[in-house]
């Protein structure tokens, strides 16, 4: 059974990589934002099996319970940040009217 | 090797799955709403699952006080996943429409 938790472990690990493309090369930076929220997701999953790896869950679960809301916190903050700043979003009707982009 | 194992195994692999789904939509899809649209849904169901497998394999060795409160707090976990996930995904696509992301659409490919 272990050999199967290092396994999944090791798949949402290459995924989290792969999502970090995402990150980097966004054209937009809310898509950098959901990119990061979907590596968080992984995460909290990466966090409990590695509980079941070294078998201290009881331990494991505050760490994942603290990303899970961590994570929440700071998608809502960058949402709404984002949003009042309308200037950083590219091809948005703000910058095609002052003629930027 | 007990049935609760077989049914976290289940459990674990379609979460794995989801996550797989929703990372190829993630790289994929053309525009930031279709990008919402795959993690949106996908991350919250892989999650969901894979906590859910976790917390039916902490009580595969007997039922007792300790892993029992164990269990019921990944499943808060899976609790908090399942309410925050698509509040977060709703409150970036209202801020992307209200900063004037536009939307994909076929004409603009021509």
């Amino acid at each position: 059974m272990d050999t199967f938790f290092i396994t999944t472990g090791v798949i949402l690990g290459l995924l989290t990589l792969v999502c970090l493309y995402r990150v980097v090369a966004g054209p937009t930076v809310l898509d950098r934002i959901i990119a990061v929220g979907a590596i968080g997701n992984k995460t909290t999953a990466i966090l409990l099996l590695m509980g079941m790896i070294f078998g201290r869950v009881e331990m494991f679960v505050d760490i994942s319970i603290s990303y899970a809301l961590l994570n929440f916190i700071a998608t809502l903050g960058a949402a709404k940040y984002f949003r009042v700043r309308k200037s950083i979003v590219p091809g948005s009707k703000y910058l095609k009217e002052k003629g930027i982009s | 090797m007990s049935i609760m194992s077989i049914v976290s195994i289940l459990f674990i692999a379609g979460g794995t799955f989801f996550f797989f789904g929703a990372t190829v939509g993630l790289i994929r899809f053309p525009d930031f709403y279709a990008r919402m649209h795959a993690t949106g849904k996908g991350d919250t169901l892989g999650a969901f699952l894979v906590v859910i497998g976790i917390a039916l394999y902490n009580l595969h060795n007997g039922l007792e006080l300790g892993s029992i409160l164990t269990s019921i707090k990944v499943i808060f976990i899976a609790i908090f996943i399942f309410l925050a996930n698509p509040t977060a995904t709703h409150a970036i696509t209202k801020g992307g429409l209200d900063a004037g992301v536009v939307p994909w659409t076929k004409e603009k490919t021509k």
